[in-house]
């Protein structure tokens, strides 16, 4: 067996690669029980690491039972103010890279006035320019929209603008003999071209926006998976922490998956190479 | 044959190098027009001229009588070496595209019966070039040859005035080169086009054109590499092919014979065509 190029059967090493990635998964998990069961062994009244039993126990009032004082299912309730949250900010910074950066790609003219101005705003800190967020928007939920649309659309645009630029100037030399207008070829060529390349930046920026959401939530919020495992921090509460965080994990997980799977099936031209 | 394609008295100058000096050309309608040279001897900026890409410095360029304007219009198709095709429309989409963005303004699309109309004629166009059975495939799926058989079928559905070739078969293999030079011939005389044809192979050069240019510079300055542009240094019609042509094609036509491109290679020699 060559321990290169093993990807010449491809229906039967899916499942085989499938279970090879599980392993490490697997072994860390096992390593993590290792030490909390000695742990714990050693001292009952152990919090560092929880054995499992403890993160159900204290896992189950949050995600079976309302909240006295709110009367919310906290877990569900921090789900989706954090999901809200960051589905906002990834749909407001995919909107305008989309339609900043085609018009950057396409249009010289475009790129030569705002081009410096989105390099400018793409290097600045977006963590700095928080308080400033504060200031204007006040502590809710703009601000931290905000937070996440600063922290990533300005990577998003320069991607998708510079993908754009370096397109094949043969191809739109032959649309426009088609008869192609500008309109045109920024609808039937730019756009389509655009967007596989526009899913896979959202898909690297997803791990950035969450970051973002979460700085966001820690610093000034009352609900939010961010929120909570800073406020249960104060109590070394890592029953809570741990499964919050693997939870942080799933979700991240799955909305990277279905961004990978949307754009298979709906661009497969573009994912020729990688089937 | 009327005059189709002119260039008057036509330079280019990049800064202070003169890429192309003193070029006059008519090209007959129905001509097949190879241009060969060294390389750097302003061959693609030839192209670039025709196509619209680039203005002349000096001169004119005129199409059908019309001053040619310096942008790409349909009036002029083109194949290029390589990204010739759509990597994101499959086939038929490639071959309809130029269909839809006359017909669709606003949207590049058709629906309907419209679309119906559309995909007839770019079926009957691939047909022509024998990718009938590889309408649904995306480029990616398809060889080299079959890529370029595609740029073809999509440039030829607008019935362009004047077909403009770079190097189109410069990337095939040799078995699949001929085969396109055998496809290109037939298309050429079946649609009665017009061709200017960029390549660095003499032999294509004579075996498909019915005249051949040779671009160089036809006096240098070794102190100034930029002070003298090319001009066009041969210009050979290729006379005796075009009898044969007009010859083969009555026959063809009289008997339907299948035509074999091979049995009427042009025997011109031409021992000249380095730098001086």
């Amino acid at each position: 067996m060559s321990w290169l190029a093993s990807s010449g059967l491809r229906t039967s090493t899916k499942g085989r690669n499938l279970a090879l990635g599980l392993v490490p998964i697997f072994v860390l998990i096992i390593l993590y029980l290792i030490i909390a069961a000695d742990r714990n062994a050693i001292n009952p009244a152990e919090k560092i690491t929880p054995l499992p039993g403890a993160m159900l126990e204290a896992m189950w009032g949050l995600v079976f039972e309302k909240d006295q004082l709110s009367g919310r299912y906290l877990f569900w309730a921090d789900t989706f103010a954090s999901l809200r949250r960051l589905g906002l900010g990834l749909a407001i910074s995919t909107l305008s890279a989309l339609v900043v950066g085609l018009l950057l790609g396409v249009l010289p003219l475009f790129r030569a006035t705002f081009g410096m101005t989105v390099t400018s705003i793409a290097v600045v800190p977006p963590i700095a320019l928080l308080p400033i967020l504060f200031i204007v928007f006040g502590l809710g939920e703009t601000a931290k929209v905000a937070l996440i649309v600063i922290g990533i659309a300005p990577f998003m645009v320069r991607d998708l603008a510079s993908h754009i630029a370096q397109l094949p100037r043969e191809q739109i030399i032959k649309a426009q003999t088609l008869g192609a207008s500008t309109w045109q070829l920024m609808l039937r060529f730019a756009l389509p071209q655009a967007m596989p390349r526009l899913i896979q930046s959202v898909r690297l920026s997803l791990g950035p926006a969450w970051v973002f959401l979460i700085s966001a939530e820690a610093i000034a919020s009352d609900i939010g998976l961010g929120y909570r495992i800073f406020l249960v921090r104060r109590y070394l509460a890592m029953d809570v922490i741990l499964p919050y965080v693997v939870w942080i994990a799933v979700l991240a997980a799955l909305i990277d998956w279905a961004l990978s799977s949307a754009s298979k099936r709906l661009y497969p031209w573009a994912h020729e190479a990688d089937r | 044959m009327s005059g189709c394609l002119s260039l008057r008295n036509v330079w280019v100058e990049y800064g202070d190098t003169i890429v192309l000096e003193r070029v006059n050309l008519d090209i007959d309608e129905g001509a097949f027009v190879s241009v060969v040279g060294p390389s750097g001897a302003g061959k693609s900026t030839l192209l670039r001229l025709v196509l619209g890409q680039d203005a002349p410095t000096r001169g004119a360029i005129t199409l059908d009588g019309q001053p040619l304007e310096p942008k790409c219009t349909p009036d002029r198709g083109v194949v290029f070496q390589r990204y010739s095709v759509f990597s994101h429309l499959t086939v038929l989409g490639n071959t309809i595209f130029g269909l839809e963005c006359e017909a669709a303004p606003l949207t590049g699309r058709l629906f309907g019966a419209a679309r119906k109309r559309a995909a007839d004629r770019a079926h009957e166009m691939l047909e022509a070039v024998g990718l009938a059975e590889a309408a649904h495939l995306y480029p990616a799926q398809m060889s080299g040859g079959m890529q370029q058989r595609l740029a073809i079928a999509q440039a030829l559905i607008k019935r362009p005035r004047i077909l403009l070739l770079d190097e189109p078969f410069g990337a095939l293999d040799p078995g699949i080169r001929s085969d396109m030079h055998t496809l290109i011939t037939r298309l050429w005389r079946e649609y009665s086009l017009t061709i200017l044809m960029v390549t660095h192979d003499i032999q294509e050069a004579f075996s498909l054109g019915t005249r051949v240019l040779t671009l160089d510079k036809s006096r240098t300055d070794p102190h100034a590499p930029g002070r003298f542009g090319a001009t066009i240094v041969y210009d050979l019609s290729l006379e005796r092919r075009l009898a044969q042509e007009a010859e083969l094609a009555a026959k063809a036509q009289s008997e339907g014979l299948p035509e074999d491109m091979h049995s009427r290679q042009p025997s011109i020699t031409i021992d000249k065509i380095d730098n001086n």
